[in-house]
C-alpha cells in the first residue's frame, strides 16, 4: 500500500541549539540526558547567572542521571526541581510562569515530548516563540495523536504503531499539532485491516 | 493597484480641539455607514490642494463601533510640506472629500492577556479607537500618556472620565517622565505593549523592551513618517517609459501619481512596505526616510521607498 509522503510537511517541527539571551529571568526545563545541556551551557555562563534562573528537571532514569543531577545541584540555583515526569514538571512550569513578569526566556532541552509539551504550557502561559528555545537531546520516542478516536499514545517508538486508545494500526506522519503537541496518527490500513505491515523501531 | 478604492465623504464637523489640534469628523456622502475597521486603523485623506494631490495618512480616533462617524485629530505642522496646513486652513464643515479605506498597521494583539500603552502627543490618536474597542471586550489595558503641557493633553479630560485609574497622564512643563524601564520590567507574561508618538520615544521603548528581554513580536509601534521635503530631482520610470520631475514639496510617489503612473500604495508613511520599488539605476545618493527597508537593503542601494524617501544625485532609474 502506498504511505503518505511526509518530506515536504511544514509542520514538523525544528529544534535548535540553546544559546542563552539577554532577559530578566530564564527558565530552564529537561529531561534526563537534556540536563547535560545545562550543565555544558553553564560552564561558558558567569557565576551569577542562575541567581536570576529556575530549573525543572524530569528524571526518568534515576540510575543514569545521578551525575546530572549533582551538576545541576552544584549550579547554586535557587530555585531547581527534580521530579519524576513530564506530567509532574507541567503545572510547575505553568505556576511559574503566571508568577513571572516580560522578559522571561525560557530554555527546553530533552526529548520530543518534553519540547512539544512544555512548548504548549509556555504558549498557553502568552509566551512567545521568540521568548522560547528547544534543543533536542535524547530520545526520538513521539506522542502520537489519534486522529480517530484523539486518544493520545505516549513514547512511540515504531512505524506503524497500535493507539493505545481505540487499537488502530496508526502510521505515524511528520504532520504535527502544537496544539496538542503531539504527531498525527492515521489508520494505515483501513481499506483491508488484514494487510498488517511489520513495525519498525524507528523513533527510538 | 495603487488607492484600495477610495469613499466619498462630507465633512460634517470641524472641531478646534486645542491650539495645536482639529478634529475632522466625516460621514459617507450618501448616508450608507462607513466602512467597519479595528482600533489603530488609519485612513489616507486625499486633499486637492490647488494643482496638487495629496495623501496623508491619519489614524482614526473614534470607536470602531461607530461607521457612521469617523474621527481623525491632526496637528498642525507648520514646518511640513502642507498637508496638516491644508486640513486646517482649507477643510470647512460641508466639504466633499476622498478618503480610502481604512488599514490597520497597528492592530491590536487579542491574545494578550494584557495591552501596556504609551503615547505621546498627537500620538494619542490610534488609542482613542482601541480604547473604545477594549472597553467593549473587556480588555485589560493601561494607557500612559505623555503631553507637553496641561492645554495640549488633548483628550485627557474625558480620557480620566472613561478611564479612571487605567490612565497615567505625564506634562513635561511639570517634570513627569514615564518611567519607561520599571514599567517594562514589572508586567505579566504575555503583555502587549504598544508605543505611538514621537520618534525618540518610539526608539527608546523599542530598545529599552529589548533590553528587559521582550520578544519583538510583542512590541507594537506606529510611526508615519513624514515626506520630508527637499531639493527637486529627477527620476526615469523604466516600465512607464517616463520621465519625471519631483518637487521640493512632492514626494517621488506624488510625482508619479502626478504623471498617471499607478504607482502601489497603503500608508503613504513608510512603515508598510507596499510601495516598496527597485532602483535600476542610481548615479547618486538616496536618502531613504522609510521605517520598512533593513539595513542591509539600503547599503545594497537596489531598493528605494517613494513614499518619504528622496535622491540627490545626476540619474535615478526605477523599475517602476
Amino acid at each position: 500500500m502506498s504511505q503518505p509522503d511526509d518530506s515536504a510537511i511544514l509542520s514538523r517541527p525544528r529544534y535548535g541549539t540553546l544559546s542563552p539571551v539577554e532577559a530578566n529571568f530564564h527558565v530552564f526545563v529537561a529531561d534526563d540526558s537534556g540536563g547535560e545541556t545545562i550543565l555544558s551551557l553553564a560552564q561558558s555562563l558567569p557565576d551569577d547567572f542562575f541567581n536570576n534562573a529556575e530549573i525543572i528537571y524530569v528524571n526518568t532514569d534515576s540510575e543514569n542521571n545521578q551525575s546530572v543531577i549533582d551538576g545541576l545541584e552544584a549550579l547554586g540555583c535557587p530555585r531547581l526541581y527534580i521530579g519524576p515526569s513530564i506530567a509532574a514538571a507541567l503545572p510547575r512550569l505553568r505556576t511559574s510562569l503566571d508568577r513571572m513578569r516580560m522578559g522571561t526566556q525560557v530554555y527546553l532541552s530533552g526529548s520530543e515530548s518534553l519540547l512539544g509539551m512544555a512548548t504548549m504550557t509556555a504558549m498557553e502561559a502568552g509566551l512567545d516563540h521568540q521568548a522560547l528555545q528547544t534543543e533536542h537531546r535524547g530520545s526520538l520516542a513521539r506522542r502520537v495523536q489519534c486522529v480517530h478516536c484523539k486518544g493520545i499514545t505516549e513514547n512511540v517508538t515504531t512505524q506503524p504503531a497500535d493507539c493505545d486508545h481505540c487499537g488502530l494500526l496508526l502510521f505515524v506522519r511528520d504532520h504535527y499539532s502544537r496544539r496538542a503537541a503531539a504527531f498525527q496518527g492515521v489508520n494505515i490500513n483501513a481499506e483491508d485491516p488484514s494487510d498488517v505491515p511489520a513495525k519498525e523501531e524507528i523513533y527510538s | 493597484m495603487s488607492m484600495l478604492a477610495s469613499l466619498d465623504v462630507v465633512v460634517t464637523d470641524v472641531v478646534t480641539v486645542n491650539s495645536l489640534i482639529k478634529r475632522f469628523h466625516f460621514a459617507r456622502a450618501d448616508g450608507s455607514p462607513l466602512p467597519a475597521f479595528s482600533g489603530g486603523a488609519h485612513i489616507v485623506i486625499e486633499m486637492q490642494d490647488g494643482d496638487t494631490i495629496r495623501r496623508t495618512p491619519y489614524s482614526l480616533m473614534s470607536s470602531p463601533l461607530n461607521t457612521q462617524d469617523y474621527q481623525v485629530s491632526i496637528r498642525r505642522d507648520d514646518e511640513g510640506r502642507g498637508g496638516s496646513l491644508f486640513m486646517h486652513n482649507k477643510v470647512t464643515k460641508g466639504m466633499s472629500m476622498k478618503i480610502g479605506y481604512p488599514a490597520n498597521l497597528f492592530s491590536l494583539d487579542k491574545r494578550a492577556p494584557k495591552h501596556l500603552m504609551f503615547a505621546g502627543g498627537i500620538g494619542i490618536t490610534p488609542f482613542l479607537a482601541q480604547i473604545h474597542q477594549l472597553i467593549k471586550t473587556n480588555g485589560n489595558f493601561e494607557l500612559h500618556y505623555s503631553a507637553r503641557n496641561e492645554e495640549l493633553g488633548a483628550y485627557s479630560e474625558e480620557l480620566k472620565q472613561l478611564l479612571g485609574h487605567r490612565l497615567h497622564v505625564y506634562y513635561d512643563d511639570q517634570d513627569q517622565r514615564i518611567d519607561f524601564d520599571a514599567l517594562l520590567s514589572s508586567q505579566p507574561t504575555g503583555t502587549h505593549v504598544y508605543v505611538c508618538g514621537p520618534a525618540p520615544m518610539i526608539e527608546h521603548v523599542i530598545q529599552r523592551s529589548a533590553a528587559h528581554g521582550w520578544p519583538d513580536a510583542h512590541v507594537h509601534f506606529e510611526h508615519f513618517a513624514k515626506a520630508p521635503p527637499g531639493e527637486a530631482f529627477t527620476v526615469e520610470l523604466q516600465t512607464s517609459n517616463k520621465k519625471i520631475e519631483v518637487g521640493e514639496n512632492q514626494s517621488m510617489l506624488e510625482a508619479m501619481e502626478a504623471a498617471g503612473v499607478d504607482a502601489p500604495y497603503l500608508c503613504r508613511g513608510g512603515a508598510c512596505g507596499q510601495c516598496e520599488t527597485n532602483v535600476l539605476e542610481c548615479d547618486g545618493n538616496l536618502q531613504h526616510e522609510d521605517h520598512w527597508l533593513e539595513d542591509d537593503e539600503r547599503a545594497s542601494g537596489k531598493k528605494v521607498m517613494p513614499c518619504v524617501s528622496r535622491f540627490k544625485g545626476s540619474r535615478l532609474v526605477l523599475d517602476r
